[in-house]
């Protein structure tokens, strides 16, 4: 293997990996936030444990998220290094002010929080969360941005031998990126909702039978059961919100990359019409596929809004892009693509399609764990209404611990869906994967650090899977109101 | 690859971005400089797992905040100077390795120590803190004075040239070296400027020979760099003579002054010795960024260099955000500028005060 597919390999695996804690983190501190909130304005101490129930899981993850994403802040210079001196003028300014203005908001104060329970005003330490929510989000939206740029390189022109940012209005208010921001904020709710109700859903099961007594099992059980349905409303609200920005980011994608729609489809030649296939057979990768079931005129719908329109094929989109260059749906390229289009010709590409099978499944896939957490998102709304507690049978169990990897995992085939898919370019239509790869690192080197990351990464998730699965079975644990202390010598009332 | 800057783009922000990526690296030193110190002196100062809690926590609450300080310097590098990102990082790819590797161990072993209770959990942890701030302490600074040396660059696009077993000289292993018992001077009086008790009294003991022998490395390290490794630029030169030299003397007096009692001032004195280290480096570095370029079309801070429109935005948002973290930093410090002992430490780590009744 050669450096260049090293080095795709760790990237995937990186971002992947460091993209299995940020839906957490992105929803799940917002989650907690809320919950402080209700124990402050409501007093009743039930929210409290919640809180910190749910706070600490957040930051067991949180730890996680955190040193994986170092890594991510310097392989671009690492692996990366022709990509980051062609793009570095466009690109490097959302990654560093996602540090300036996000991480720096989310450290600080995830610091206040942990440790100011006694050394804020209660008004104060609730902010200082909100705060840190509040910064993750905004991490969002620079590294959305700069990856959507990616999609659709927009305020930017080829100058002195690179792309050089003229707009950068042009890079936040990026289709793509008004697609993808509402869309990745929602499917990261459905990470965090389906993780609440689903712990909750299994403590409470639990607890049947418990739930007559006057016990504090009483108690408990009616606290798992309210966060339970809590949890399921904002996994619920959340999928609707997905598929509302899903549908308009499928279409946002079919103009701009065509290519990624056709090939999400397996959809070889225009002329086959606009049916959208739910299952396929046989070769995806050659010239032609054969679709078993299908939904006739779907596909028109997702891709262009109007049933049974239109959708350009594979062939169609190569055979154009041999004749013209790069366009997007509409014929149109944008600046940078348009300045690029003489350096790119010298380059004698010829296909500009991704792999298809990957494409093809991947996006099933990221749906199909989205309707399955829906569907168990109205089992547990179901399950414990008026006060019913379930049963802990085996498949309400099981249906339990499943349910926060469902949409999780949704996260990940949809990136990893979003990023094959625009194979073979790096930048859309103007940097093809191959060149932006670093020409003085060699494969043995690539391969020396893919092993540690591998080693290293392999152990933390033992490490955090560990913890995570050990604060979750001890539960709501026990509180009591803290108040500011002003005494020197008191025992903090948290500490490492 | 791709051709670089045939034109160099002379913006009059581009030495305001080298000066500000600058200010990241010092501030990243300055403050992460001591949460490397306490870690690495957890097997030492931390004889029991009370003691060990007690210096952990006395950076808990923001060493990570001191840490985006770098990844701040990594961004305002690439965002800034797109070609120093790009040739430097794949230029030093192990070293660089190193430190990540380093950066996660620490990371993930500050927040995970206390979260179990078992000591064989406690060790691994404590552990990973030492080394995780050993290794990037160590590097860093042997890279550092690669930097200040010059690393080779030259080709199309311009790589670094220098072989990896090039980057150990006498010169980069004092550099490493030095790194390594600055923070560790560092930490020490910082533990000792957050504590009370047993821990204050051991760290204050410990800190003066830190110190001195710290004193002792910088004067050193001013005198070769100054000797052999000198700016060219006279006015820079003396600069940096000073500025080494009062370094050297500030580390020396951090060492009096903890030997009088003086917590605070002896924490502003090494501060001084660690910005003082490190801001001739990049007096050194201005221009052509620690890089010796050979041959066309050469590599230095102006081909290096961003467009001047994207750097004006930079320099807006540095404008507005800067003094906005620092503020908020400032005042996290603040928040928890108790000096704490090992009475201030909850009956068990992980929870607050258990409630008499359940629910
Ligand atoms: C909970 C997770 C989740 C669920 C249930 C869905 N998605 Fe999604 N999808 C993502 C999570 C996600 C994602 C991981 O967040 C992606 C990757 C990049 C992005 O912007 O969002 C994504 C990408 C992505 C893209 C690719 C955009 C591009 O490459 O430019 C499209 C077209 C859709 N989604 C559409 C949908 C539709 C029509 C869905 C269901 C009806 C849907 N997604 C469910
Ligand atoms: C700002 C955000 C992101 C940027 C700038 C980015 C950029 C890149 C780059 C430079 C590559 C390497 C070239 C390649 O092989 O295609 C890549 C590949 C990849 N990225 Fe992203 N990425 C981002 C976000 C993500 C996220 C969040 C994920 C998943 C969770 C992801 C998943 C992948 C995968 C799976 C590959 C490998 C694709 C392949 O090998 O063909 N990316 N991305
Ligand atoms: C591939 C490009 C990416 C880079 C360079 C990157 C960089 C980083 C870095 C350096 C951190 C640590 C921050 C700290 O110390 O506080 C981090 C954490 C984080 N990143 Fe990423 N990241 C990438 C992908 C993403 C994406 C696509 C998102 C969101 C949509 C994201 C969201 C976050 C969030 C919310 C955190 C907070 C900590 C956590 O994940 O638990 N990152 N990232």
């Amino acid at each position: 293997m050669d450096a260049q597919v090293l080095a795709r390999w760790q990237f995937g695996i990186t971002t992947v990996y460091h993209f299995l804690f940020v839906p957490i983190t992105i929803a799940l501190s917002m989650l907690v936030a809320v919950l402080q909130t209700i124990w402050y304005r409501t007093g009743n101490e039930r929210y409290l444990r919640l809180t910190k129930f749910y706070g600490k899981l957040f930051l067991i993850n949180f730890a996680i998220g955190v040193v994986t994403g170092i890594v991510q802040e310097f392989q671009f210079g690492m692996n990366w290094s022709e990509y980051s001196r062609f793009v570095g003028d466009v690109f490097g300014a959302p990654l560093a002010l996602e540090a300036l203005l996000a991480f720096f908001l989310e450290s600080t104060f995830l610091g206040l929080w942990i440790f100011g329970w006694d050394r804020l005003p209660k008004k104060l330490h609730l902010m200082s969360i909100y705060a840190a929510a509040f910064g993750t989000m905004l991490s969002a939206v620079f590294i959305l941005a700069a990856n959507s740029w990616m999609q659709n390189p927009v305020g930017a022109t080829f100058r002195n031998g690179r792309a050089e940012l003229t707009d950068f209005g042009a890079v936040l208010t990026n289709p793509v990126f008004l697609a993808t921001f509402p869309h990745q904020i929602a499917a990261s709710y459905m990470v965090a909702g389906a993780l609440v109700a689903g712990i909750a859903g299994w403590h409470l099961a639990r607890l049947h039978g418990a739930a007559d007594d006057q016990t504090s099992a009483h108690g408990d059980a009616a606290t798992w059961r309210w966060a339970a349905r809590f949890g399921a409303v904002v996994l619920l609200a959340a999928s609707i919100a997905v598929m509302a920005s899903g549908d308009f980011q499928g279409k946002v994608m079919t103009r701009v990359q065509p290519m990624k729609m056709a090939a999400a489809e397996a959809h070889y030649n225009t002329a086959d019409g606009s049916n959208f296939s739910i299952l396929s057979i046989g070769n995806l990768e050659g010239t032609e596929a054969r679709h078993l079931i299908q939904v006739p005129g779907l596909l028109g719908y997702l891709a262009n809004g109007t049933w049974a329109s239109q959708v350009r094929g594979i062939n169609d989109i190569n055979a154009e892009f041999a004749q013209s260059g790069y366009l997007q749906d509409d014929g149109t390229q944008t600046a940078l693509q348009k300045a690029y289009s003489a350096e790119l010709a010298k380059q004698a590409i010829t296909d500009i399609g991704p792999n298809v099978p990957v494409a093809y499944w991947t996006f099933r896939i990221m749906m199909g764990l989205g309707f399955a957490g829906i569907a168990l998102g109205l089992w547990i709304l179901w399950a414990t209404r008026r006060g019913r507690t379930p049963r802990p049978s085996k498949p309400w169990m099981l249906a339990m611990a499943v349910l926060p990897f469902l949409p999780l995992f949704a996260n990940s085939f949809g990136w990893i869906f979003t990023e094959m898919g625009r194979q073979p370019w790096l930048v859309a239509g103007v940097m093809p994967t191959v060149t932006g790869v670093s020409p003085g690192v060699s494969a043995g080197e690539v391969l020396f650090s893919m092993i540690t990351y591998t080693v290293v990464y392999g152990a933390l998730a033992v490490l955090e899977v560990g913890l995570f699965m050990k604060y979750l079975k001890l539960g709501l644990p026990d509180v009591a109101p803290v108040e500011v202390i002003e005494d020197e010598d008191a025992p903090l009332s948290f500490a490492y | 690859m791709f051709t670089l800057l045939e034109t160099a783009t002379h913006s009059a922000l581009t030495p305001v971005w080298f000066v500000l990526v600058a200010v990241l690296w010092v501030g990243f030193f300055f403050l992460e400089g001591f949460d490397f110190g306490v870690a690495m002196l957890l097997p030492i100062l931390g004889r029991t797992d009370k003691r060990k809690r007690v210096m952990v926590n006395t950076i808990g609450p923001t060493w990570d905040g001191n840490e985006v300080w770098l990844l701040t310097a990594g961004g305002a590098t690439f965002a800034a100077f797109p070609g120093w990102y790009a040739t430097l990082f794949s230029g030093i790819y192990l070293p660089l390795l190193l430190v990540l590797v380093g950066l996660i161990l620490r990371g993930v072993a500050f927040e995970y120590r206390s979260k179990r209770p078992e000591m064989s959990h406690r060790n691994l942890m404590d552990w990973m803190a030492t080394i995780g701030s050993f290794l990037p302490s160590l590097v860093l600074g042997v890279g550092f004075a690669n930097f200040v040396k010059g690393l080779e660059v030259g080709g199309n696009p311009p790589l670094v040239t220098t072989g990896f077993w090039q980057l150990f000289t006498p010169f980069s292993l004092l550099g490493g070296v030095l790194f390594v018992v600055l923070f560790c001077a560092h930490g020490a009086v910082f533990v000792a400027l957050k504590t009370k008790g047993e821990v204050h009294d051991d760290a204050r003991k410990l800190a003066i020979g830190l110190a001195f022998a710290a004193a002792g490395l910088s004067m050193v390290w001013a005198v070769w760099m100054n000797v052999v490794h000198a700016p060219t630029h006279p006015a820079a030169h003396a600069i940096t003579w000073v500025l080494g030299l009062v370094a050297a003397l500030a580390v020396a007096g951090a060492a009096l002054l903890t030997a009088r009692g003086r917590d605070g001032s002896a924490f502003i004195a090494t501060s001084i010795g660690v910005v003082g280290l490190i801001a001739p480096m990049f007096l050194k570095m201005y221009g052509n960024l620690g890089f010796i370029s050979s041959g066309d079309p050469g590599l230095d801070m102006w081909s290096a260099s961003s467009s001047p429109y994207t750097l004006k935005i930079m320099t807006i948002a540095a404008a507005i955000f800067v003094p906005i973290v620092l503020a908020y930093q400032a005042w996290s410090y603040w928040v928890f500028r108790k000096r704490i002992s090992v009475q201030n430490l909850p009956v068990e780590a992980a929870e607050p005060v258990p409630a008499a009744t359940g629910a």
